[in-house]
């Protein structure tokens, strides 16, 4: 059951054993908003840069007096230009998340892995958001707390796809989902983000069954919600085509995102979340 | 009871349900296993794909062959089946049970007399009287001795096979009044007058025969051909191929009775008689007293030898030769010919020939010995050798025996001899006079043409008449004899080759030689050459083919030996005569074996008494295992059988089939491996068996207390069963009623020996045997090693390396402190080096310890360690089972680092400690 306290706590304690996430920055100018990212230049910022000579347009007030009692000249403190980054995510909430073979449902991992990244891009000074309209980027723990109570939601379809409105330029995004039912809507999404100059990670959380696929037998498959049926008489003799599909599946998001010049990444539910915790954390503190 | 086969049914009307089996195929066919709703996130990869295949909306042909045969079972069950169920013979009045009581019957007659105690139980519980008749054995009394069947039940042990064939039974039951009906065992083999007995039952009431079909095989008396034994079988010729052992059974030099040798006989499938020979050394063959068929238990198994197969050794020795190559007057020549076909000859010196100890020597005309040469011939004669010489040139002209008896001559000679009829001489040649009642000669017809023309003469002389044997017909001896200790001594007073008489020519000087047992007679003795004489048995086979001695027995006549067949009056065995021994065998050496034949009309049953056993909790049990079986194959077909499931089921499958023997052994192996165990064998009696158990657990703590073997707990060792090769030491108790090991668990033995095992074999019977001497744990001791690959053994030498592996010991003692004990021979010709202790003997670990010393006893401790048993007296006997204890160490220590003490490279060291 995931209320958005439990999904935060979870998220918290994935969270706890890594350091800050600083999501990478590009095209710093386009941003307005105060971050973390130090641009190793005199500007806007919290922290220490440089003293300099102060010229004549600089206001009285900013004239460092400590500084400045030491020697002749009057000398003027500089900070360094610091802006932030904005994430937008998306968490697939439809009911095929609810799905698993084992304890943990794919929309469990799926939002703890969001929920976690959350964290970590917070405590770097990020600003962190929801595609759509209902939760632009900010930072702060209010964010996080609105965040979890909104990832906490479920949709009565099948499948999700992402809202691409909302996307700041140049800014980053995470597309969390199983990527199994029709995905022209992430592919539209991701092509009009890419348009944007938006970058980011494609991550695909599947239950172990289904890679494996090990049913036999007179079967009647069932989606999540009961809208769409298959039967089978042998369901051994559709592994290894529903495993040519679903390999086939995962190209076709592989080559989406390399186009897009996004990264993807697939994850089970049987593997440990930090694993795919810390996958994202690298995609997203890498370059491109 | 409704039977099929050997099946009965209690309830046979519930087969009737059997028919609805196949409208249960065609139920169970239509209905396909049910589908399994699965929600599944995947299903829309899914959409579009078809099944390859469509069948298995029906049910697997195999699977419904599962679920039809579960209710086959269950069906088949509940009708009650039971096999071999007791047939009730109901009759009335009188019935007599005939047992052939042959020989043939002999290996079976536990089953036939389980038979015929189950038809005398059916005879009480009918209320009738029963006369049971062995027709081998027929009543004294005339009429049938009719009784009832309990007081029958009660004589049964009497009633044994006997070695010979019924003779004339009918005669007996022809004149028998009344009517009853017949059950008859039968040996299943032919007799004359079976056919009679038949139609004597046959007029008195039914007759059931009662024989189980069974080859029977008999040994026929082997006989001596071209320097081989023939040894020869029959048996009734319907069956394949089959290969039996015959062994050679006789006394060795120590007079044990022993396997001398043993040969595979093949019978070739339909054939009736299998040959092959034997080829032994004369020495053994000598010593050969029976032969035995292997494996079979009955008096035909079994065929005394007699003379017919001892042949002498005859040593021929003659004077030395003035002339080379003239062959026909060599002074042997005419000896060799009479003996060759019957006897072994040897040549050589006389001093290598008293070493042979042969039977007789000949001396042909050699008139000086050495004083050495004399004195061997006359110890030689004096343990029974029978010295033969013969006369000649050089016996004549020599001065031996003129002035006094000469210990090797019978007689006094006077000087130069006589010759009569020749060319410079009066008088014609002089014939045999015919042979005197007392002498050995006595009955021989002497032919007209044989004449002496030469010869030596004897001198006159008191006891001159008592030795003469054969004379001339002037008075004149031609052969005498004397006695001397056990032998004795004869002279020929002519010579051994044609040139002083015609002797030498004739078939006489063939019987003579027979008479005087040079040579032994080759053929079986007439009935005109045994009239007249009385045979005393000597010792005489029973049905199951064990001797028994039977010198209290009555003589039988001669006549009644002669070429007759076995009865009553004429049991088969060894009869001994004055100077011979007769055997008499049931098989002879044509006999020929006939499987009985029945009319049609004759009912024909079984001999096993079958025991009723009920099937229905078999087949209702095998019901369940299917059912089982059906369940978890259901679930496999339906893809249910996943996960956690498909765990259980397969280990409910590896329960039920697999899991209970493989276990069983591995245990055995990991238990016997995983450390150093010592094994004893288990005898089978569970007193033994604990205490050997005890005393090498004793062996064992004493082990790990002093040295770095540290042992488990001993095991047991079926040798039948396990395996062998995990343990470097075997513990093997005799006890006389030791069952022997079969063949495959000889060859397990064998290996194990060959492979750096060790067997220490215990008699336990120091106290009151001696090594090798008859006590039944010996004599079965001996029964078991017959087929071991032992060694040659001699008793522990002082340097032995078990005298000093641990401890230095030089007594072996267990319970009993017997000096018996033996180990395996050191190789000959290792000799004792000056100034060494030991000799230089490196190889080998000794496969056996045999002694009799009961060491298990002396080391066995109770479960709080202490002693079991007492040993010995006081402080002494507790030192005995110390140094016992000892000799456990060293045994253990010798198997396990083999003989490391044996290096030289210890001998400082050991020396040192010796105080030398």
């Amino acid at each position: 059951m995931t209320t958005p306290l439990t999904l935060r706590s979870q998220a918290e304690s994935l969270a706890a054993h890594l350091p800050p996430l600083l999501a990478e920055a590009e095209h710093l100018a386009a941003t307005v908003l105060l971050g973390d990212h130090g641009r190793r230049r005199a500007g806007v910022g919290d922290t220490f840069w440089q003293y300099r000579p102060a010229q004549s347009h600089d206001a009285a007030r900013s004239i460092d007096w400590r500084r400045s009692a030491r020697s002749d000249a009057r000398f003027v403190q500089d900070k360094e230009w610091q802006i932030a980054q904005s994430i937008i995510l998306w968490v697939d909430q439809g009911a095929s998340m609810g799905f698993a073979s084992g304890d943990v449902t794919k929309a469990d991992r799926a939002r703890t892995l969001a929920m976690a990244l959350a964290i970590l891009l917070n405590r770097g000074g990020e600003r962190v958001g929801l595609t759509g309209l209902r939760l632009p980027p900010r930072r702060g723990t209010a964010q996080l707390q609105q965040m979890a109570q909104i990832l906490s939601e479920d949709e009565p379809r099948d499948h999700g796809s992402p809202d691409a409105e909302g996307m700041l330029p140049h800014s980053r995004a995470l597309f969390v989902s199983d990527f199994l039912g029709n995905i022209d809507g992430v592919t539209a999404a991701l092509t009009r983000a890419a348009d944007r100059g938006v970058r980011g990670a494609l991550l695909q959380v599947l239950d172990p069954q289904e890679e494996a696929f090990p049913f036999d037998g007179r079967t009647i498959f069932q989606s999540m919600t009961g809208a769409v049926r298959h039967e089978t008489l042998r369901a051994r003799d559709l592994k290894s085509r529903y495993l040519d599909r679903l390999a086939a599946r995962k190209d076709q998001l592989q080559q989406l995102a390399r186009t897009t010049g996004w990264q993807f990444h697939s994850h089970h539910t049987g593997q440990p979340a930090t694993q795919a915790l810390l996958w994202l954390y690298g995609a997203l503190e890498r370059q491109g | 009871m409704w039977m099929l086969g050997p099946i009965g049914f209690t309830a046979p009307l519930l087969l009737i349900g059997l028919i609805a089996l196949p409208i249960l195929w065609v139920l169970l066919r239509a209905v396909p296993p049910a589908p399994v709703q699965r929600r599944f996130p995947g299903v829309a990869l899914l959409l579009g794909l078809k099944d390859a295949e469509s069948q298995s909306d029906r049910t697997p042909w195999w699977l419904l062959l599962l679920r039809l045969l579960a209710v086959a079972a269950v069906i088949i069950g509940f009708a009650g089946p039971t096999l071999n169920p007791q047939q009730v013979r109901d009759g009335r009045g009188d019935l007599v049970i005939a047992i052939d009581g042959t020989w043939a019957g002999a290996p079976a007659w536990q089953a036939t007399m389980d038979r015929v105690s189950a038809l005398l139980s059916e005879a009480a519980t009918n209320d009738r009287r029963v006369a049971v008749v062995n027709l081998t054995d027929l009543p004294l009394a005339e009429p049938l001795p009719f009784a009832a069947p309990n007081t029958w039940q009660e004589r049964m042990p009497n009633i044994q096979p006997n070695p010979w064939q019924p003779i004339d039974p009918a005669e007996y039951f022809i004149d028998q009044a009344g009517n009853f009906e017949t059950y008859w065992i039968s040996d299943g083999l032919d007799y004359p007058g079976r056919e009679d007995v038949l139609a004597a039952f046959e007029s008195s009431g039914p007759v059931t025969v009662f024989q189980t079909p069974r080859q029977i095989t008999g040994l026929r008396p082997a006989r001596f051909e071209d320097g081989e034994v023939r040894i020869s079988a029959t048996r009734t010729p319907i069956g394949a191929d089959s290969e039996t052992t015959v062994t050679a059974i006789g006394l060795d030099p120590a007079g044990v009775e022993r396997a001398l040798a043993s040969v595979p006989l093949n019978f070739a499938a339909g054939e009736e008689v299998a040959e092959t020979a034997m080829i032994l050394p004369p020495e053994l063959r000598n010593r050969i007293t029976r032969f035995e068929l292997t494996g079979t238990r009955s008096a035909a198994a079994v065929s005394l030898t007699d003379d017919a197969l001892r042949r002498r050794e005859v040593a021929l020795i003659s004077g030395r030769e003035d002339r080379e190559g003239l062959e026909l007057l060599s002074q042997l020549f005419y000896l060799r010919e009479a003996l060759e076909p019957t006897a072994d000859l040897i040549d050589g010196d006389l001093a290598d020939i008293l070493l042979a100890n042969p039977d007789v020597i000949v001396l042909a005309d050699v008139a000086i010995l050495t004083d050495i040469e004399a004195q061997g011939i006359a110890e030689w004669v004096e343990a029974g050798g029978l010295l033969l010489r013969f006369a000649g040139p050089r016996l004549a002209a020599s001065d031996v025996g003129r002035g006094s008896e000469d210990p090797l001559l019978p007689v006094r000679l006077r000087e130069g001899g006589r010759s009569v009829g020749g060319a410079m001489s009066w008088g014609e040649p002089k014939t045999l006079a015919t042979f005197a009642a007392e002498t050995p000669f006595f009955g021989l017809d002497v032919p007209e043409d044989v004449t002496v023309t030469s010869q030596v003469m004897a001198q006159p002389d008191p006891a001159l008449a008592d030795r003469v044997i054969a004379q001339l017909t002037d008075g004149t001896p031609l052969v005498t004899r004397k006695f001397s200790g056990d032998g004795q001594v004869v002279l020929f007073h002519v010579t051994a080759n044609a040139e002083w008489s015609s002797l030498p020519l004739s078939g006489l000087f063939v019987q003579m030689l027979e008479r005087l047992a040079v040579s032994t007679r080759p053929v079986a003795p007439d009935a005109a050459e045994l009239e007249g004489t009385i045979w005393q048995p000597d010792r005489l086979l029973d049905g199951f083919g064990r001797l028994r001695d039977a010198r209290d027995l009555a003589g039988v006549a001669g006549e009644r030996l002669a070429g007759a067949t076995p009865g009553p009056d004429l049991q088969p065995g060894l009869y001994a005569g004055r100077d011979r021994q007769i055997a008499v065998n049931v098989i002879g050496a044509d006999t020929t074996l006939t499987a009985a034949q029945w009319p049609a009309r004759i009912t024909v049953e079984g001999m096993e008494v079958l025991r009723a056993t009920a099937l229905k909790g078999w087949l209702l049990t095998a019901a369940l295992a299917l059912l089982l079986v059906d369940l978890i194959a259901s679930l496999a077909v339906g893809g249910r059988l996943r996960g956690p499931r498909a765990d259980v089921a397969a280990a409910l499958l590896l329960a039920l089939f697999i899991a209970p023997q493989a276990k069983a052994q591995d245990d055995f192996a990991i238990r016997a491996t995983s450390e150093v165990v010592l094994g004893h064998v288990l005898t089978g009696d569970p007193a033994v068996d604990d205490v050997t158990a005890a005393g090498l657990l004793g062996l064992s703590q004493t082990l790990t207390r002093r040295t770095s073997i540290e042992p488990a707990a001993p095991m047991g060792v079926n040798i039948e069963t396990d395996e062998l090769a995990f343990f470097p030491f075997l513990y093997w108790p005799i006890t006389a009623d030791a069952p022997l090991p079969s063949r495959e668990a000889y060859g397990k033995l064998n290996r194990y020996l060959r492979s750096g095992g060790m067997i220490l074999f215990d008699t336990r019977d120091a106290d009151t045997a001696r090594f090798g001497s008859g006590s039944s744990e010996g004599a079965r001791l001996q029964a078991i090693a017959r087929s071991l690959d032992i060694p040659p053994l001699e008793p522990i030498p002082p340097d032995h390396v078990l005298t000093r592996t641990f401890y230095l010991l030089q007594d072996f003692p267990g319970r009993h402190a017997s000096r018996d004990v033996w180990v395996e021979a050191a190789p000959i010709g290792v000799e004792t080096i000056d100034g060494m202790p030991f000799r230089n003997l490196n190889d080998g670990v000794t496969p056996v310890v045999v002694g009799g010393n009961d060491w298990a006893r002396a080391w066995a401790v109770t479960s709080n360690g202490a002693p079991m048993f007492p040993v010995g007296r006081g402080t002494a006997g507790e030192q005995q089972r110390e140094i016992s204890l000892r000799f456990g160490v060293n045994l253990i220590m010798h198997v396990l680092t083999g003989n490391y003490k044996s290096d030289q490279v210890h001998v400082p060291d050991l020396l040192d400690r010796l105080g030398q």
